[in-house]
């Protein structure tokens, strides 16, 4: 692993903008920065974020898989709060209908010069900063219970991990080549 | 290079560019793509300059996600920077602010779209930090490494924004955008 590059604080921050730009210009290119778009994947009219999203997923599960076999890389699943997933998931859908942009395509939309994003944004930052403030009774209520050992998909089945991304990636690219097959 | 001016690219062209990002940013910077843990640390920073600094020092979730700017800071700071230029270089770039669906739907009205945005923004800040990440930390970062909860959490995001947009637009599949 290039862990002396990981530890170089300035680099990094360079890297990550570099990144984020590389990342904006795609998400517009890709016209994810559209409310239109966003709106239409919501109604099951348009599915560009889908198709962005799942293919974005097959590439780079192979990848980072690969890299992970080769001990190029370390892996940084989310913990496992289902629960928390199912109840915070749910919340952001009802903000994402209505916003009609989620947390990173909000930004690009600003840069794409669509400023209703810009109070969007602003929610955002309101709402993670409510969220910090109600965070200790939320765990103290074990509504979110914090430091769970985060758990993947071929974990909990016992197989293993490659069968898993192989059979994960052939059931996307059916999924893909089905919706284009309907006309989507 | 004729293709950086283009208005959109194939959905799949962006979504394996996306893809491959993502190797680099494991690789390079041991570090997964996501875009909400920004706007905590965002409501930290702007609580601690508005004289809230002892609240945030002793606040449990700002010790875990400390008010700085980071890797992931710059990342969404980068998101504004390259979709502008993408915008720019292809001729897409409008100062608007009210999206012509909206309107359609709802009238001209900026102000009603302004409170609508944020109260939307508000609801997808805080279900972002209580499911832990979202569309793409969650949705693209999480469900890439075959995560359980990223797997759940996105398909969450789905169910709900489905519903809402039910409520919001009519039933899903019926007419155009």
């Amino acid at each position: 692993m290039l862990s002396a590059l990981h530890g170089r604080r300035r680099l990094q921050l360079v890297l990550g903008l570099v990144t984020g730009i590389i990342f904006g210009f795609l998400l517009q290119k890709g016209g994810v920065t559209r409310f239109s778009v966003i709106i239409g994947q919501l109604r099951l009219v348009d599915f560009t974020v889908v198709k962005v999203m799942l293919s974005a997923v097959v590439v780079g599960s192979l990848g980072i898989h690969a890299l992970h076999s080769l001990k190029l890389t370390n892996l940084h699943p989310k913990p496992d709060a289902v629960r928390a997933a199912v109840v915070g998931g749910l919340l952001f859908g009802i903000g994402f209908a209505v916003m009609g942009y989620c947390p990173g395509t909000l930004v690009g939309a600003v840069g794409n010069g669509y400023l209703d994003a810009l109070a969007g944004g602003t929610g955002v930052i309101l709402g993670a900063g409510l969220f910090a403030s109600v965070y200790s009774k939320l765990t103290r209520r074990k509504f979110i219970v914090p430091r769970q050992k985060a758990k993947t998909i071929p974990e909990l089945l016992g197989i293993n991990r490659w069968i898993a991304v192989l059979a994960a990636s052939i059931l996307i690219v059916l999924l893909l080549w089905w919706l284009d097959h309907q006309g989507f | 290079m004729g293709f950086l001016s283009n208005v959109s690219w194939s959905p799949y062209v962006v979504g394996a560019g996306i893809g491959v990002l993502s190797w680099l940013t494991f690789l390079l910077s041991d570090k997964a793509i996501g875009c909400s843990t920004a706007f905590a640390r965002t409501s930290g920073m702007l609580r601690k300059l508005f004289g809230g600094g002892r609240a945030v020092k002793e606040n449990a979730y700002y010790s875990k996600v400390a008010p700085v700017i980071d890797w992931e800071w710059m990342l969404v700071l980068g998101i504004l920077l390259g979709s502008a230029l993408s915008a720019l270089l292809s001729g897409d770039f409008h100062l608007r602010v009210v999206p012509p669906l909206w309107a359609a739907e709802f009238g001209p009205s900026p102000l009603l779209r302004i409170a609508a945005a944020f109260a939307g923004g508000i609801f997808t800040g805080f279900g972002a930090r209580w499911a832990g990440g979202c569309t793409s930390g969650h949705g693209i970062s999480g469900t890439m490494q075959l995560t359980l909860s990223s797997w759940i959490a996105a398909i969450c995001f789905f169910i709900g924004g489905i519903a809402a947009a039910w409520l919001l637009y009519g039933a899903p599949g019926q007419g155009g955008v």
